[in-house]
């Protein structure tokens, strides 16, 4: 039905009314299931998210590490006491972003949105909105919808893990979903929603994939955090009119060759970047005595 | 395509902490159980490149061990799998391998011994996404998205046909499927990923044919 973003909007602007109903009708087509089973299947992903939120927000959990944990409710604290820099929007977005995150490091129950590493993102973004616009669940579930095409996209054209095309491909296929989800549920065009995704791609494009001690905490952490407010960034500009030059299908080719070119030391394999430096290290050292 | 539906990108519900290195690595450990048709008690596992450098902190070794005694991807008991494992007197051990040309998230999983034993090799794409490459020497892939047949057989010309004569009897649609044989005219093993589960009648039905030594159907993992 669609293999591309151009396609996915073709679509979305002629046959369908949106992008989110692209892939219900690709969903339904291909596993033959009704409407209502798949809308209730995508439901019950959404109240795991939302719970995975809760959990990291209320509980000042620690991983089993000590690496990470208690950072989100460190940022609640501080936002609702605080005039922040960036706003009250963007800091409930890195919360529930990292909530996700410390919830995942701490072995919790989380849904992979592309992936684990990168499950803070999208619910982040969704939730945040949800509580700034009241959006109800069914509103929220056809934003998931439209992630997944988007993710569809850059996973068959791309890459979305660590392992197989660094950062960029992991937490960015996941800003790229947020930021589309967020144009279309804000009532944007097909199209802004995929200038969206070309603008997000564009700026996550060479990020390496380097945990320390090949663990989902340091950076992966922060990064989700600081991705979740990218993805609103890109979604509020493509809403506004501001074109991705680069087509958003051209930024993904870039996407897949520079993961392909880039060195395995960079790919979720602990051995380059921060997994390297003397902190890294260390920290490393520490963990293996445990 | 590799990935189709909506759900290999919002999903899996999982433990964490990695799609690929936990949840992944946890399908794997499933299918070889349901390959195995019971939980093995002997398991060696072999990571290779970004499996063997970061198992530890990703828990991939507790995830395959959790997958083999058939908890699914979302079991908060993943968590104390390895310590399930020795008390059920389950014996098993891990070791890195250096493979070039590999995917960069491979493990070979090696179950019980003898003729008995189940040999295969997977990979883990991302996201939870993975697929089974090797299965007793045989080159066949499968993904674990769909139900699963794996027979094995003879090469031997109709064999194949009659198979899917009797799935689509029953209204069986067949979504991708696969033969590989060790020698002409020898033993041979077919994967056949369908639109959904066969009938166990269905399965005693293949299975009277004196050309089909065993038939195995997987459930989605």
């Amino acid at each position: 039905m669609f293999s591309n973003i151009k396609e996915l909007v073709q679509l979305a602007t002629g046959r369908y009314t949106s992008i989110s109903e692209v892939m219900i009708h690709r969903e339904i087509s291909e596993t033959g299931k009704g409407r209502e089973e798949i809308f209730s299947f995508m439901k019950k992903q959404l109240s795991i998210m939302k719970h995975a939120v809760e959990e990291g927000l209320t509980q000042t959990v620690s991983s089993p590490t000590k690496l990470t944990g208690g950072d989100a409710k460190r940022l609640v604290d501080y936002y609702l006491s605080n005039k922040t820099l960036l706003g009250q929007q963007g800091n409930s977005a890195i919360s529930m972003a990292l909530a996700v995150s410390e919830t995942n490091a701490c072995l919790g129950r989380i849904v992979a949105t592309p992936t684990a590493g990168s499950a803070g993102i999208l619910p982040g973004v969704l939730f945040s909105l949800q509580q700034r616009f009241n959006w109800d669940e069914e509103k929220l579930v056809l934003g998931l919808f439209t992630a997944s095409a988007v993710g569809l996209v850059i996973a068959n054209n791309a890459s979305i893990s660590g392992a197989g095309g660094g950062c960029q491909a992991e937490v960015g296929s996941a800003t790229a979903m947020a930021a589309a989800a967020s144009v279309e549920l804000a009532g944007g065009t097909p199209d802004q929603a995929a200038q969206a995704v070309g603008i997000a791609l564009k700026n996550v494009l060479g990020l390496i994939c380097d945990p320390i001690a090949g663990l989902v905490e340091v950076p992966c952490v922060v990064r989700n955090g600081v991705h979740a407010v990218m993805a609103l960034a890109a979604a509020d500009m493509a809403l506004a009119g501001i074109k991705s030059v680069i087509p958003a299908d051209e930024v993904i080719q870039t996407l897949y060759e520079v993961g392909n070119t880039m060195p395995r030391e960079w790919k979720e394999t602990a051995l380059g970047g921060l997994a390297a430096t003397p902190t890294g290290q260390r920290i490393k050292q520490d963990l293996d005595k445990l | 395509m590799r990935y189709r539906s909506a759900f290999d990108i919002i999903g899996p519900s999982m433990v964490g902490p990695s799609s690929s290195h936990t949840a992944g690595a946890n399908r794997i450990g499933q299918l070889a159980a349901q390959i195995y048709g019971e939980t093995p008690a002997e398991i060696n596992v072999t990571l290779y490149g970004s499996f063997a450098e970061t198992y530890k902190g990703h828990g991939t070794d507790r995830a395959i061990i959790a997958g083999l005694m058939g908890m699914k991807t979302d079991d908060l008991r993943i968590r104390n799998a390895l310590e399930i494992a020795k008390a059920s007197g389950i014996h098993f051990e891990f070791k890195k391998g250096s493979l070039e040309g590999i995917h960069p998230n491979s493990v070979r999983i090696v179950l019980g011994k003898g003729e008995n034993e189940v040999n295969l090799v997977g990979i883990s794409l991302g996201g939870g996404s993975i697929e089974i490459i090797e299965l007793n020497g045989y080159n066949i892939r499968f993904s674990g998205d769909y139900p699963t047949l794996i027979l094995q057989h003879i090469d031997r010309v109709g064999v194949i046909g009659q198979i899917g004569m009797i799935i689509a009897r029953h209204g069986i649609n067949v979504s991708h499927m696969e033969v590989d044989r060790q020698i002409r005219g020898g033993p041979a093993i077919s994967v056949i990923e369908m639109d959904q589960l066969v009938p166990n009648s269905v399965l005693d039905q293949i299975s009277e044919s004196e050309l089909i030594y065993q038939v195995r159907q997987l459930e989605v993992v």
